[in-house]
């Protein structure tokens, strides 16, 4: 274990906290203003992986393709609100669960229909591709460390919409009491829409971010969901900064735990047990982890209402 | 509305029921189980795909009688499995039933098949218990014994002498049983054993963490999206011109147009290739991608062959199904021609076969393929055969 | 007369599933007794789930777990010799319960996401612990040594006599889902539901009550479990899947929660519906999918809530 080691670890789960924020962020505005269980965040991702492939062969840009992608998702996130969730407001959190699942059923298939069941091919593009030297000998890929600025970019931008605009005002009035926010006459739905458009272009972005190093495939989505859910637990039902802080420890301890957990347990117990018990421990660290946050503060670190 | 809705569903249910198909008394009926829907289904979908080939190839018939293939869908889970299984034994009373992918679905459904007496034919999985202490007279595996495959890569860089290896794979059976396979050929210096999390998207930790460790080859086995992943990463950290980087069942012709050069020089080790010389398998593979476009993958080959042996079986006990003794007989014989040229069954009815190291490189027409080097392994048997107790 | 007609329906589907063997035997199709079978242990699943689900308000997505503790405590049984049926299925009440018990203790507290997320957590940590057991075949699984042996009493190998014993056990959850909803025990389940704040005002703290309604719908489906490790002949720990807690799920939402033949129904109307289109098509989830989101939108209390039913059942 060395410090060049280290900090690659660091940054890769930096790297990966980035890319579970994109979606934790949409996913719990959505679940903490309209109070809507969205299974089917994970197939806006994708979505948003295969628009972008698409537009990226239709346009020759991969520029132009991530910017068609976002608007693509976006239009596609608001045509499933207006049409198949609109009316799941009002009902209860298991019907919701139900509903969206059966969304992604869906989604899974049309994507299988359009595009087959074989992933698609997709690359780094070439002035993002390679490496950069950081400091002191540490040599990380370009592309990754693209997606960490990106993401704390957006992070940024998301905080700069939610506390410093009309629309983010409105946002945090409707998570807090959003039957006076319509009774001021603000067209509630309209909000609803918009929210679920932004959280679904945000779930979009990560896709097509993980594009060019992940597998675009049919389903890509639901390996990923269960993580992000992990992530807005941890971090508080609705609140972002809770979705940035619950995913950037999740992505550092599931990547620190991968790589530390064996070494560290070799010394502590024999090294064959530690081949046998590092493994499967490092897959439940993050249960763990959610297990103890709620056991000492059960809404969440930024959890409550508003936040 | 809601009485409609009733009727409506009761009506779906009823009309499912009353389908089952009459069917001629005359027609050699064939069950095919695999994987056709969700992530996995591109795996289905080429076994699928070479066995209408292979019926197309037999004109639809085996020995003078149409044939018909029921294809059921294991969404891949050992219960479906078995469910699909009873429905084509019981429901549509097939003579043989083959097929399916995965391990423990086969652990499932192969002795619920032999118990109803009907014949198995594995067309993927090879878990040892059914190739030792477990092998049946009516189950046979047209594919590979699991360990076979990394058993070859062993030898090869045993005999290479390559030292400081770092072998890496999913946590879950199939995962172990492929590092085992390869440790009991590999004796050199193993650096490291690392078991990743199954169905895990980033490996960029693991990357680093080999990095950093400097080992002179690598060893994995990633299947599906795994395997694109890896590669793709593996790339991207710019290992690939590094560190060796060796394989089994991570780069095939189903992975290869998602990964294309980021996959250039890497090794396999598989007992058959599409640039296989032989009259059967030239034309197998003309006819795959003439017909649909791609190229064909090792588990569609194994299917065709499975195909083939039902064919020559049948028409060595002159269509009489219900000698299920001489079918046997016949099956073992295995006279069929098969795409991998010479074809025999081991004691414990799994193939004895050769096994070749494999490279990815750019074909003739700009297309990634992978390409036979050498042989690896000749006749080469599984390391299970002694604990099955047949004899023939 | 209107209002005891989804009781009706009931009593109809459940005679309709004893008449299934003598029909299947005179239209020589034994594949639906089969088929049958394994939809009626995943109701008794449902049924179970609905206890804390519907009537409790507790959305465990870890349910499936006990599906796997009742099957690995058969098979672990018969894989060391021991082959008694009353005392497989004995251990696999018993081991649900205590497990049920534990993870109950501490996932109660909670509610909402957090406790779908708690009981999801318990459930995985238990798949990677059954993935983790080599000696009992890891995620492969393993082929279960011997049918469990009930004695002379029930033949296990007789697909009649199993038969006739799952649609048996479901009769009797179904009876034992109904006495306890409709006991004062269940009245409390219920009433914490609906609104917990008043149920503490008048001095009924619902922990104890949540937490015993957890503990035996860990028990049900223990049962279940250890039917469906018989039914299929192999254990594996794919059944503890969390998408498996998920079927059972959306079986109860489907069919209908808090009523009593609500999740029954839920689970045929999937089981079959999914045998049915993938016999049809490779794409067959194009399908479900959006006849479950339709099923949702104009079905608002489940199938079962189609029909006008007994006020106390919810």
């Amino acid at each position: 274990m060395n410090f060049i080691l280290v900090v690659e670890q660091t940054l890769n789960g930096l790297q990966l906290g980035v890319m579970l924020f994109l979606l934790a962020a949409g996913l719990t505005l959505v679940f903490g203003i309209m109070n809507l269980v969205n299974l089917a965040h994970g197939s806006l991702y994708m979505v948003g992986a295969y628009l972008w492939v698409a537009f990226v062969e239709l346009t020759g840009s991969y520029l132009l393709g991530v910017l068609l992608a976002l608007c693509g998702t976006l239009v596609v996130g608001m045509v499933v609100e207006l049409v198949a969730l609109r009316t799941l407001y009002e009902r209860e959190h298991l019907d919701q669960v139900l509903a969206t699942f059966g969304l992604i059923l869906f989604f899974n298939e049309l994507i299988a229909i359009i595009w087959g069941r074989s992933a698609l091919y997709t690359s780094v593009p070439p002035w993002l591709y390679g490496h950069v030297e950081l400091f002191a000998g540490v040599r990380y890929p370009m592309y990754r460390l693209a997606i960490i600025l990106v993401g704390l970019a957006v992070a940024l931008l998301l905080w700069y919409v939610v506390a410093r605009t009309r629309l983010g005002m409105l946002i945090r009035a409707g998570a807090s009491n959003r039957t006076m926010v319509s009774a001021l006459g603000i067209n509630i739905r309209l909000l609803y829409t918009v929210v679920f458009g932004f959280g679904a272009a945000l779930a979009g972005l990560a896709g097509l971010m993980a594009g060019p190093i992940y597998a675009v495939q049919p389903g890509m989505g639901e390996l990923v969901l269960i993580q992000v859910f992990v992530v807005i637990v941890i971090g508080g039902i609705g609140s972002i900064r809770g979705a940035l802080v619950g995913a950037l420890i999740v992505g550092m301890v599931d990547t620190m735990g991968r790589a530390f957990l064996k070494p560290v347990l070799g010394s502590m117990i024999s090294p064959t047990a530690a081949e046998a018990a590092g493994p499967a421990l490092a897959s439940m660290l993050i249960y763990l982890l959610m297990a103890v946050v709620l056991a000492l503060r059960p809404q969440g670190l930024f959890g409550g209402r508003g936040g | 509305m809601r009485t409609t809705l009733r009727a409506l569903f009761v009506g779906l249910l009823a009309a499912g029921f009353a389908a089952a198909p009459a069917l001629a008394q005359d027609k050699i009926k064939i069950g095919f189980i695999t994987t056709l829907s969700g992530p996995q289904g591109v795996i289905g979908e080429t076994m699928k795909n070479s066995v209408e080939l292979a019926l197309d190839h037999l004109g639809r018939k085996m020995g003078g009688r149409e044939v018909e293939v029921f294809y059921g869908d294991d969404q891949f889970k050992p219960d479906v499995g078995v469910q699909v299984a009873q429905e084509m034994l019981k429901k549509h009373q097939v003579d043989f039933v083959a097929g399916i992918i995965w391990s423990n679905v086969m652990m499932a459904v192969s002795p619920a098949v032999t118990e109803a007496g009907t014949i198995m034919i594995g067309t993927n999985a090879g878990p040892s218990p059914l190739a030792g202490a477990k092998c049946n007279e009516l189950h046979f595996n047209v594919s590979w014994q699991n360990d076979q495959t990394p058993e070859a890569m062993g030898k090869h860089l045993q005999d290479q002498g390559v030292d400081d290896v770092y072998i890496m794979a999913p946590n879950y059976q199939a995962g172990k049983d492929m590092l085992t396979g390869f440790k009991r050929y590999f004796k050199g210096r193993i650096i490291d054993e690392v078991y990743t999390k199954l169905g895990q998207a980033d490996y960029q930790a693991e990357i680093s963490q080999l990095r950093a460790k400097n080992p002179k080859a690598v060893f994995v086995f990633y299947p599906g999206g795994m395997g694109i992943q890896f590669l793709k990463q593996w790339d991207q950290a710019g290992l690939r011109d590094r560190i060796p980087l060796y394989s089994v069942y991570t780069v095939d012709e189903i992975s290869l147009p998602a990964v294309r050069e980021a996959a250039l020089g890497q090794w396999e080790t598989r007992y058959w290739s599409p640039d296989l010389k032989n009259a059967a398998n030239q034309r197998y593979v003309s006819d795959y991608r003439k017909k649909y476009g791609k190229w064909p993958v090792f588990y569609g080959a194994q299917s065709y062959d499975g195909i083939m042996l039902i064919d020559s079986a049948v028409r060595a006990v002159k269509g009489n199904l219900k000698d299920t003794k001489g079918l046997v007989a016949a099956l073992r014989k295995a006279d069929f021609t098969s795409i991998r040229g010479k074809f025999s069954f081991n004691v414990n009815h799994h193939p004895i076969q050769n096994f070749y190291l494999l490279k990815a490189i750019k074909g003739a027409s700009g297309e990634m393929e992978m390409q036979i080097q050498k042989a690896v392994f000749e006749n080469h048997k599984d390391a299970y055969y002694k604990d099955c107790k047949m004899k023939w | 007369m209107r209002a005891h007609l989804r009781l009706t329906v009931l009593v109809a589907g459940l005679v309709l599933l004893a008449l299934v063997p003598p029909l299947a035997a005179a239209l020589n199709q034994p594949f639906y007794l089969d088929l049958l079978r394994r939809v009626m242990i995943f109701a008794i699943a449902a049924v179970s789930l609905n206890l804390i689900l519907g009537y409790g308000g507790m959305i465990s997505f870890g349910h499936a777990a006990y599906l796997g503790i009742g099957a690995y405590a058969v098979a672990i049984l018969a894989y060391h010799g021991i082959y008694n049926g009353f005392v497989q299925f004995a251990v696999a009440v018993g081991a649900s319960a205590g497990i049920a018990l534990v993870i109950g203790a501490v996932s109660v507290r909670t509610s909402g996401i957090y406790f779908i997320m708690i009981t999801l957590a318990f459930t995985q940590m238990l798949y990677f612990l059954g993935i983790s057991l080599e000696e009992y075949g890891g995620d492969d699984g393993m082929r279960l040594a011997r049918r469990s042996e009930l004695a002379d009493l029930i033949d296990l190998g007789n697909p009649v006599s199993f038969y006739y014993l799952v649609l048996g056990v479901l009769i009797a959850f179904l009876y034992l889902s109904h006495r306890l909803v409709n006991s004062r025990f269940g009245m409390v389940l219920r009433a914490a539901k609906s609104n917990e704040a008043r149920t503490r005002a008048i001095g009924i703290a619902p922990y104890r009550y949540r937490l015993v309604a957890f503990v035996i719908a860990g028990a049900m489906c223990g049962v279940a479990g250890a039917l469906e490790v018989n039914h299929t002949n192999y254990l594996t720990p794919n059944v503890m899947h969390w998408t498996r807690s998920g079927e059972i799920m959306f079986m109860v939402i489907l069919g209908g929660i808090g009523t009593l033949g609500g999740p029954a129904l839920g689970a045929f109307v999937l089981l079959l519906l999914e045998d049915l289109l993938s016999g049809w098509t490779q794409h067959w989830q194009i399908i479900l999918g959006p006849l479950l989101v339709l099923a949702v939108l104009f079905a608002k209390r489940g199938l079962a809530g189609l029909l006008p039913g007994d006020r106390r059942d919810g």
